[in-house]
């Protein structure tokens, strides 16, 4: 019974930890503002988003059976809904009617605690299969197909029944039949419990077999302390045994919980973005050797969805190429476009759509961000050694057909330090196969790479009158600032749309 | 006299004399309490109370213990000790059970778990190689025993009356307040059936942890004794054969094993114990000792409570006294190792009257009659006076039981006193020693009591060349210079003579 809707072959499990450069994706991409549209407050499906985008999928046909199960996911909003609702609502019934057990973890205790469970999830179980029924011809994707036919299979009619039986059975409420050996001492062991046969059962028994029997006085508490404990010897296996199967049926309902949250925060997601007016598509993703990124009109959705309008977006078109400078204007959408790109990566890499027109791009191993902090100014270290140190940490992660985006890096020194150092970072990442994005005012820098064939100059338009349109287009890169255009901004034009 | 792994003969032994100040001092109260923690009913403080000054019945113990460090050996002893202590268990038990047929119960498994244990103890014996004659007596004493006529048909009788009763198997039927026995007929188990239905949802990485605390204290209550009698009413053949065996097997264990179960443990609980230090890279030795030559020296040697409690990397010291060389005089900034030198060469020479191995690397000892020691005591000032009369008094009575083969390890003593008081005294006191021609460590600052002699050893702790606030706690023969120290210290802060001048503007 195996839900695989995040894999073909394989569950989904989440991981305890983030890894160590998540909190500065959340931070530098704005996942925090994405995560929260996808989560809508429920920390659950925050978790699960989280882990989904910041563990990278890197198998490009994982990829694809999930943008499958997305497109499902979007024709039938209610069917998917309806689904994620039965985990829960079990989940619910547990906390209300707490199966678990008050006082002593004896057999006899957990038997009844495990019982109940299983009732609970046996209705579970009977409302999977009649979703199964209603939608399997309803649903395109392998995915869902797979699981819907495998609830069919696994859950027939006479398994449900059955199941409803051995319930029964276990409620014990005639009494129960032990077989015993003698161990040491003459002591009873290897208590093992019969399975009830019928009503009239032990009637049987002590018509047909030579049977001594003891009735305990009433008041003879001790007495029936010492049986209830050696029934528990004997029902020591069937409690482990059920307690084990309603773990399992239990595990299941939580993978499906796990598998299907994801797909929710997909749709929440889906929901926030129709509302203002972003499209978005499916990309197409090619395996990290064909370094391919193609965009036409990315957008940066966590600026868009912050400022709860749509917003501009960029085209880029690149092939075998390692290393994106992007320079120009001050507040002309470097950031923005950076970390368009970015969610792009990652979002893919997810299984989910992008916010663009149309997308396709090569997988890479992690994607990791280095902007600059200007208000942790640690006072212990100079600011470019932080620098340094930050990107020294990042390094122990990063590995060829990484992806990493650099946001003014090296800028809290002079030029000459700055581009010197950076350059040679950025230059043994790109031989070493690591995809670079590098936003950045250091001509000096974006000097040294003019010759490369396999860096794309990038630059933040400004029309001839100063009017910057907050597109990043390919150009190479001239020595002149924007600065100025910021500092008229700000002291004579007084508008604010962007927030920094 | 029996086999015994500890005595070769029933000669009587002489003792060390280790007074009480210097079981304290040198930490072998904790030493020993440490070492037989655990082993409480082996009763095993005697043996370590008592050391003794016996050339041979020291190498007859280090023979022991080296045979028990080849780990062959050592895990058969272990196996062995592990079945008689079941053995006594169920023998202690039975005193406490009420009911006659859970009583013959245990007192079958006590004897089925002893014979056990010696047949394998014996097999095992004769594979292992043996060195040590305490230990050869003891295998030929065990074969012996196991091939005797009584414990072959002890233990054959045993066997056939458990086989008897392990084959019986009945059924419980409990109802609300009653329960039924009758003759098992083939039920089936209905837990296997139920994990069969829910196989479909098992996932491989997935175990539940459902281990409950049914460990059910032994003994029975009057259900289960009824129930027993209903189970000896439809099987009464195997409880009739119990009845007998019971009856012609009543003090079944042998006197030289138990012995033997008692004194081998005195080796192992002290291989337990420096068992971690070992392996932390240690090194432990058997010490060649000698009451005939006076030469001594250690290699690598370290105080075995400190070790104990640091976790960090341990400095071991060494030192030797040729010829006439008798007294050490430790000298060197405080914390820097002193006291635990002194502490090591009155444990070495301890652990060495035992038999047991010393913590050093190598070492050839001379076997003292007596360890003394005098350390400074903090708790019992007063005044003054009260105390330095105190240190005197302690010194003269340890000076009036001394003999030319003792040993005697003073810390500070006499500190109280002003600096010439104390080195007039300490000049004089060890004046005295040197007449003995006893044995000494001294540890002091008063670097003068090291060029008394040609018998006396200067020794001094070390500290780092570099930086003097760090001590070394190696301790080396070196000429004592206290002042040296305190110079480097001085211009490590910048308060030499040349420093304060050239600071100190005008």
């Amino acid at each position: 019974m195996k839900v695989y809707l995040m894999y073909p072959d394989r569950d989904f499990n989440l991981k305890k930890e983030l890894p160590p450069h998540a909190m500065d994706l959340v931070k530098d991409l704005g996942f925090d503002v994405i995560v929260q549209h996808m989560s809508r407050g429920d920390e659950f499906l925050r978790n699960v988003a989280m882990n989904v985008l910041f563990y990278p999928e890197k198998d490009t046909s994982v990829i694809r059976y999930r943008q499958e199960i997305v497109k499902d996911c979007l024709e039938h909003p209610d069917v998917v809904r309806r689904l994620y609702q039965i985990p829960i609502s079990i989940k619910e019934s547990k906390r209300k009617r707490w199966w678990g057990v008050f006082g002593w973890k004896t057999p006899n205790n957990v038997l009844n605690g495990a019982r109940n469970a299983l009732e609970a999830m046996l209705g579970g179980l009977k409302e999977l299969r009649r979703i199964a029924d209603e939608n399997l011809e309803k649903f395109r994707s392998r995915g869902f197909k797979r699981f819907f036919e495998m609830l069919q299979e696994e859950l027939d009619d006479e398994y449900l029944s059955k199941m409803g039986e051995h319930l029964e059975n276990l409620k014990f409420q005639k009494g129960v039949l032990l077989s015993v050996r003698l161990g040491k001492g003459n002591e009873g062991e290897d208590h093992t419990l019969s399975k009830p046969r019928g009503k009239n059962w032990f009637q049987r028994i002590f018509e047909r077999e030579k049977v001594f029997s003891y009735k305990l006085h009433p008041r003879d508490e001790i007495g029936s302390k010492v049986l209830e404990s050696i029934v528990n010897l004997g029902l020591k296996d069937i409690a482990t045994n059920v307690a084990i199967a309603a773990d399992h049926v239990e595990s299941f309902f939580n993978t499906l919980q796990l598998e299907l949250a994801f797909y929710v925060a997909c749709l929440n997601l889906v929901e926030s973005l129709r509302a203002i007016g972003i499209s978005f598509s499916f990309p197409e993703v090619f395996p990290t050797n064909e370094e391919r990124i193609v965009f036409r009109n990315l957008k940066d959705i966590a600026l868009a969805l912050s400022q709860g309008t749509n917003v501009v977006g960029n085209e880029l078109e690149a092939e075998r190429k390692r290393l994106f400078v992007i320079m120009g204007a001050n507040r002309g959408g470097k950031t923005t476009f950076l970390r368009s790109v970015g969610q792009a990566q990652i979002m893919a890499q997810a299984g989910m759509f992008v916010a663009a027109e149309s997308s396709s791009l090569s997988i890479c191993e992690g994607v990791f961000t280095h902007f600059r902090r200007r208000e942790d100014a640690n006072l212990k270290k100079g600011k470019f050694e932080e620098e340094l140190e930050r990107v020294s940490k990042m390094l122990d992660h990063v590995s060829a057909g990484s992806l990493i985006l650099f946001n003014e890096s090296f800028s809290s020194t002079n030029e000459h330090e700055g581009s010197e150092v950076a350059h040679q970072i950025v230059k043994a990442l790109i031989d070493s196969g690591v995809r670079v994005f590098y936003v950045t005012h250091m001509f000096d820098l974006a000097r040294r790479f003019l010759d490369d064939e396999k860096v794309v100059f990038l630059v933040a338009e400004r029309k001839e009158n100063g009017e910057r349109t907050f597109k990043v287009k390919e150009g190479k890169p001239t020595e002149t600032s924007f600065g100025l255009d910021l500092y008229r901004e700000i002291f004579e034009e007084k508008e604010e749309v962007f927030p920094s | 006299m029996f086999p015994s792994v500890l005595f070769k003969d029933a000669k009587a032994l002489e003792s060390v004399k280790v007074s009480e100040e210097a079981f304290e001092d040198l930490f072998l109260g904790r030493l020993i309490d440490l070492t037989v923690k655990g082993r409480e009913r082996y009763d095993l403080k005697p043996f370590f109370t008592m050391p003794v000054r016996d050339e041979e019945t020291i190498v007859y113990r280090q023979e022991v213990a080296r045979d028990l460090e080849d780990p062959e050996v050592r895990k058969v002893v272990l196996e062995f000790s592990k079945g008689m202590v079941a053995v006594h268990q169920y023998l202690q038990m039975l005193e406490r059970l009420d009911y006659e047929y859970n009583k013959k119960g245990w007192f079958l498994e006590a004897v089925l778990e002893y014979c056990r244990t010696v047949k394998v103890f014996s097999e095992s014996l004769e594979r292992v190689g043996l060195r040590s004659e305490g230990l050869k007596r003891i295998r030929e004493y065990l074969i012996g025993y196991a091939r005797s006529p009584e414990f072959s048909s002890l233990f054959e009788e045993a066997l056939r009356v458990k086989e008897g009763l392990s084959r019986v198997r009945y059924c419980l039927i409990v109802e609300p307040g009653k329960f039924s026995v009758k003759p098992y007929k083939g039920e089936k188990d209905y837990a296997v059936e139920i994990e069969a239905f829910f196989s479909k949802f098992k996932e491989e990485d997935r175990i539940g942890e459902y281990s409950f605390d049914l460990v059910k204290g032994i003994g029975m209550s009057h259900v289960e004794a009824k129930i027993l009698d209903f189970v000896r009413r439809l099987y009464p053949e195997p409880f009739e054969e119990l009845d007998t065996f019971c009856e012609n097997h009543r003090g079944f264990l042998d006197e030289v094993i138990l012995n033997f179960e008692r004194e081998v443990q005195f080796f192992l609980a002290y291989l337990d114990f420096i068992e971690p230090l070992r392996e932390r890279g240690l090194p432990f030795c058997y010490p060649e000792v000698r009451t005939s030559v006076r030469d001594e020296f250690v290699e690598d040697g370290f105080d075995l409570m400190l070790v104990h409690s640091l976790t960090g990397k341990i400095v071991t010291n060494s030192y030797r006294l040729d010829g006439i060389e008798r007294v050490i005089v430790v000298t060197g900034p405080n914390q820097g190792g002193k006291t635990s030198f002194a502490r090591m060469v009155g444990q070495i020479h301890y652990l060495a009257c035992l038999g047991l191995p010393v913590p050093a690397r190598r070492a050839k000892l001379f076997l003292v009659d007596a360890v003394h020691t005098h350390f400074e005591r903090e708790e019992h000032v007063q005044n003054v006076r009260s105390k330095l009369e105190d240190d005197l008094l302690r010194m003269k009575s340890i000076i009036d039981s001394l003999t030319p083969n003792s040993l005697v390890i003073l810390n500070e003593a006499f500190s109280s006193a002003t600096l010439r008081d104390s080195l007039d005294i300490s000049l004089r006191v060890l004046e005295k020693l040197l007449k003995i021609d006893c044995f000494v460590v001294w540890v002091t600052f008063l670097d003068e009591l090291s060029r008394v002699s040609e018998k006396v050893v200067s020794m001094v702790a070390l500290v780092s060349p570099q930086d003097p606030t760090v001590r070394t706690f190696k301790v080396v023969r070196k000429r004592a210079d206290g002042r040296a120290y305190a110079l480097s210290l001085a211009r490590k802060y910048g308060l030499t003579y040349e420093e304060v001048r050239r600071r100190i503007r005008r």
